[in-house]
């Protein structure tokens, strides 16, 4: 954790940019030392490492990727790579849904903000997939709320939105073995939470700034 | 291989094209000078940066060369394997291709230098063309998915045939046995790139001169009658006073050229009809660091197993 990367960590990071060929364009902002949430949009599992490789390498050791706990820790071997190898933080996908009133709800949105908050500590930047769930590669869902919420609670945070293209023809939902097609990753211009603005209105403002920085429209 | 340095028409023809190059290089930097205006600029641009590729092809060549028989084929296989990665990235493919297409990758291109490397030519002749054609739709239909079923399946399999098959054949030149002419086999490979480039670059220059009546303005702007047939005809020319460095006699010589200047013409053409169809100007531009295999290799790809295949009819008893 303290400035060290796992070296499996950078294994599977030069083995999705060769997979991938990953064409990297910093559009709207630099790499920067500054505590960041990168949020993107998700169609495959290589999303995380490839935007995570990505980043100049001073900058991995300090940047964490947010993994739904369900998913990654129903084996052992996906829990060690997603705790051990990649640092990820673990949330807990649907506990708002799964509330039986609003009370326990808003109870459990509130654990989760401050649970990534805690993540971002001091020094760590975090790596967020706000639809929640890989999607097919043609639209971007739309966002949950804990992205805006964390931007409240975290306003010294920059939130830069990121597309991944063509990820889900390389490597999609439910196969194992990846087509080693090209790909590319597009970083934008940091978003805010306005003065004032509505939850809903930021929200698919941030999903905006994401599907506005697609380069093949590959319809 | 180091006999390559023993044989001097070899050095001889490739010291030409260094030579060639040189000069260009050259006249491409004074160019860059003097033209300002933006329409030259753009066009004097376009010519440097297919003599920086000519460079780049002069290595993966002289490499080829030196490498022996097994480091061409892996040179000439990661070539293939890079073409067929911009082939798959620009054609639209669905979600249902995925398995074909790993295979495609992994396994039938492989398989394809495999059997080039062990010159099983009958294996060789039904891999991609037969066993392929049936592989390919089938496993799609395993897949399950049927949307633009006969489309998909002749997508992959053009992919599979222009950069798997197609090229394979330019490190099969190396291996032919031609009686007499033991050894000597990189003198083939280079006199088929030579004559194939050069007839690009003249069609190009007669274009500009004499250039009236386009053949398909749709589908390459540029492209005249008058320019292909000037084109082919002097490289032609070219290609049969090199006959010295093949095993030919000027006049085998000259039917060769031909038909690689020809076949030449058809594989450039192909390739802009499939970059129209796609929607794009040159494959290199969307993708630019890994781009521009394909835009440099079209012309090759159609000249290649039939200037082999022709070779090795009349050639190795």
């Amino acid at each position: 954790m303290n400035g060290g990367v796992h070296p499996i960590a950078s294994l599977l990071a030069a083995v999705a940019r060769g997979i991938s060929g990953v064409q990297v364009q910093w559009a709207g902002c630099e790499p920067d030392e500054k505590q960041r949430i990168y949020f993107a949009n998700h169609t495959s599992h290589l999303d995380f490492v490839v935007l995570w490789s990505a980043l100049p390498s001073d900058l991995r050791a300090r940047t964490r990727p947010v993994a739904a706990q369900d998913y990654w820790e129903s084996s052992a071997v996906r829990r060690y790579v997603v705790i051990n190898v990649f640092n990820a933080v673990l949330v807990q996908r649907g506990a708002m849904a799964q509330a039986k009133n609003p009370e326990e709800a808003r109870f459990a949105a509130r654990a989760l903000i401050e649970q990534l908050a805690a993540a971002l500590g001091t020094e760590h930047s975090l790596i967020l997939f706000p639809e929640g769930t890989r999607g097919n590669g043609e639209k971007v869902e739309e966002f949950r709320a804990g992205l805006y919420h964390l931007a409240l609670r975290r306003p010294d945070v920059e939130l830069v939105p990121a597309y991944l293209e063509n990820m889900n023809r390389i490597l999609p939902k439910g196969e194992v073995l990846p087509v080693p097609m090209l790909s590319l990753l597009t970083f934008g211009k940091p978003i805010q939470v306005e003065p004032g603005e509505e939850k809903e209105a930021f929200l698919e403002r941030a999903r905006e700034a994401v599907s506005s920085l697609r380069r093949i429209g590959n319809a | 291989m180091p006999q390559a340095f023993h044989d001097v028409k070899l050095l001889w023809l490739f010291g030409d094209v260094l030579f060639v190059l040189f000069v260009a290089t050259l006249i491409g930097r004074r160019l860059k000078q003097r033209r300002k205006g933006d329409t030259n600029r753009a066009s004097v641009e376009n010519v440097n940066a297919r003599i920086r590729a000519w460079w780049k092809m002069c290595a993966i060549f002289a490499a080829a060369i030196l490498l022996g028989r097994v480091g061409s084929l892996v040179l000439f296989g990661v070539i293939s394997f890079l073409a067929l990665r911009e082939y798959m990235t620009l054609v639209p493919t669905r979600r249902g291709d995925h398995r074909t297409l790993f295979w495609s990758f992994f396994v039938i291109m492989p398989l394809q230098y495999c059997l080039i490397g062990l010159q099983w030519y009958v294996f060789l002749s039904i891999l991609v063309p037969a066993l392929v054609f049936v592989f390919v739709p089938t496993s799609i239909a395993i897949g399950g998915d049927t949307a633009s079923f006969l489309e998909r399946g002749a997508k992959i399999q053009s992919g599979i045939m222009v950069c798997a098959y197609c090229l394979s054949y330019l490190p099969a030149l190396l291996m032919l046995s031609i009686p007499g002419y033991e050894g000597r086999d990189a003198r083939l490979l280079l006199y088929l790139v030579i004559v194939d480039q050069m007839s690009g670059v003249l069609q190009f220059v007669w274009d500009k001169l004499i250039g009236k009546n386009k053949i398909a303005w749709r589908v390459s702007p540029h492209k005249t009658w008058e320019g292909s047939f000037g084109g082919v005809l002097s490289a032609t020319a070219l290609g049969t006073a090199l006959w010295w460095a093949t095993p030919f006699t000027p006049l085998q010589s000259a039917g060769m050229s031909f038909t690689i200047c020809v076949l030449g013409f058809c594989g450039s053409l192909v390739m802009s009809a499939i970059k129209r169809d796609i929607g794009i100007k040159d494959f290199g531009i969307v993708i630019e660091r890994h781009g521009g295999i394909l835009d440099r290799i079209d012309s090759l790809c159609f000249a290649a197993p039939i200037f082999f295949q022709l070779v090795h009819y009349y050639f190795v008893p």
